[in-house]
């Protein structure tokens, strides 16, 4: 009796610790989607969560502060050169890379495993030991401040932890498969293209999501090499002046992270499976 | 494989020793100072706090993440809920840092008292009548509320390693030494705490790798300012500023702090692999 009575105790309180965690993890995010709804008057008076003393009546929400950082401080335009950046910088390191990482588990050539070995310590570079003598070229060729600019930055910095990670797939791939490729005559090329990256679907897919990702959230790298061209400026460039700028406007602040915050979420909540194997393999990326 | 090659001896390798030989140069790479800007950055009063910064980083950051981590992993392994509170914890990781910036310098949003608290901390201190704390503000604590934001975004991370490396213990050893009278605690420390031992260590050092070059969100939130600073952003001060020698060396010294760090990290990796 006593026993039971304990038992049912210590699983009372496991569930409220595990609750409680989960709320506080919500609270932050979701005062952030409340107060980005809210008219900007009431923001500034009272706090989010007395919005759920009147829940249902919705004349205190509004769409109007979405509009405003949207269309007047221009965060649509910046939300699609983010989209204009990460799509090209996602593409090109995928692509490049699982090249170069079927060559390095299926083709064999002098020194190939010393060179895999030097790709991969290339993971300990930090971002900031190559910014200034990438953007001195930069500036001799006009990349700085320009899409390919970026792109190509992405594509190298990308580069170290696509290889590692196709590598390490692709190199567990059954010999069997393309040894009988070849002997039916089918060239690297035809194996690599109806063999290989179907079958590391998988793996390619986890790494497009987190590449996305890295850039999308990126603001490092676009400080750097877009910081001083507005009208290229991804959307997590936009909010950061923001918070400089307009830092006491929550209003205004809380629309425009969520729409920064958008399209990662959605990504988060369609294909959690890919995104967390992917944010598990590049942990230690840049 | 041959444009995989270029392009990384053009972005990474080319620029790194360049920039190694760029921290021995003055303000416009003009002239050589020797070893003036590694003494600056080792004695002026912003770098020393930026180390003491980091520091904070790397031990509450790394310690915080860790320990919830593996505590959320065990005990969500017990409920059937599991799946979701992995997800609402796992979420931040899908944030940007700027976002994340933005969520909780609203929650220390501070008003002076007397106006009705719009910040949520401010506010439940507000409740329990106290005076509202300007939280980024008050040093050196401001530190810890930024650090805060960070173990909000990594926790998650931490916890599906854990959990994943978790479930591959042997339920029937936990089991058998149950049946011999160990209590949960017993189990906790003398069975699942050894042979998580690699995990932790690959985690930890992953954390550590991070935070030695923390920016974003340190940016966003103060800049630095009211003794915040950390390394990488007193680096892109001086890269904006501009003084390439010391961005240079701060960056080099960057890399020097992370390497150790990494190769223990993948000694880490490695074993696990061939113990699978």
């Amino acid at each position: 009796m006593m026993k039971k009575l304990i038992k049912i105790l210590s699983r009372t309180s496991l569930h409220i610790v595990i609750v409680a965690i989960a709320v506080i993890w919500m609270v932050p995010t979701l005062g952030l989607l409340v107060t980005s709804f809210r008219l900007p008057q009431d923001v500034a008076r009272t706090g989010w969560w007395t919005v759920f003393q009147t829940p249902f009546s919705f004349t205190q929400f509004a769409l109007e502060n979405y509009e405003n950082v949207i269309t007047k401080q221009g965060l649509g335009k910046t939300f699609l050169n983010s989209l204009f950046i990460a799509v090209p910088a996602t593409i090109f390191p995928v692509l490049i890379a699982s090249f170069a990482a079927y060559a390095f588990a299926w083709m064999g050539f002098p020194g190939r495993d010393y060179i895999l070995m030097a790709v991969v310590a290339l993971l300990v570079v930090p971002l900031q030991m190559t910014f200034i003598p990438i953007l001195r070229i930069f500036n001799l060729l006009h990349l700085s401040g320009t899409f390919l600019g970026i792109w190509l930055a992405h594509t190298g910095y990308g580069m170290p932890l696509a290889i590692y990670l196709l590598h390490n797939f692709i190199a567990g791939l059954p010999a069997d498969l393309l040894d009988a490729a070849t002997i039916d005559g089918a060239s690297p090329l035809q194996s690599f293209f109806r063999i290989v990256v179907p079958l590391s679907l998988p793996a390619i897919a986890s790494l497009i999501i987190f590449q996305f990702l890295w850039v999308w959230n990126d603001l490092l790298v676009a400080l750097i090499y877009l910081g001083g061209a507005p009208n290229v400026a991804p959307v997590t460039l936009k909010v950061a002046n923001l918070v400089g700028s307009r830092g006491q406007d929550w209003e205004l602040l809380t629309a425009a992270a969520f729409v920064s915050m958008v399209l990662p979420l959605i990504v988060f909540f369609s294909m959690q499976r890919y995104f967390v194997r992917g944010i598990l393999a590049g942990s230690v990326k840049g | 494989m041959a444009p995989a090659l270029l392009i990384l001896l053009f972005f990474l390798i080319y620029p790194s020793i360049h920039t190694f030989y760029l921290s021995f140069l003055g303000r416009r790479s003009h002239e050589f100072v020797g070893l003036e800007n590694y003494i600056y950055a080792f004695t002026s009063d912003s770098m020393v706090i930026a180390f003491r910064n980091n520091a904070l980083w790397v031990v509450f950051f790394t310690a915080l993440t860790v320990s919830m981590g593996l505590i959320l992993a065990v005990l969500l392994d017990r409920v059937r809920y599991e799946r979701i509170a992995k997800s609402l914890i796992f979420l931040p990781m899908a944030i940007s840092m700027v976002g994340a910036s933005v969520i909780w310098k609203f929650i220390y949003a501070y008003r002076p008292p007397g106006v009705p608290q719009i910040g949520l901390l401010n506010a439940i201190v507000d409740f329990f009548c106290g005076q509202p704390v300007g939280w980024l503000i008050e040093k050196p604590w401001n530190n810890f509320f930024i650090i805060i934001v960070g173990v909000w975004i990594w926790t998650g991370f931490c916890m599906v390693v854990f959990s994943a490396s978790y479930k591959n213990i042997s339920k029937e050893l936990m089991e058998s030494a149950r049946i011999d009278g160990a209590s949960e605690w017993q189990v906790f420390w003398r069975i699942v705490l050894p042979l998580m031992r690699p995990t932790i260590a690959m985690v930890a050092t992953t954390m550590i790798v991070f935070v030695l070059k923390i920016f974003d969100l340190v940016y966003v939130m103060t800049n630095g300012n009211l003794d915040t600073e950390v390394i990488a952003n007193r680096m892109y001060k001086m890269f904006q500023y501009p003084d390439f020698g010391k961005a240079s060396t701060l960056a080099v010294i960057l890399v020097i702090l992370v390497i150790p760090m990494m190769l223990v990290n993948w000694r880490g990796v490695r074993t696990q692999r061939e113990t699978r």
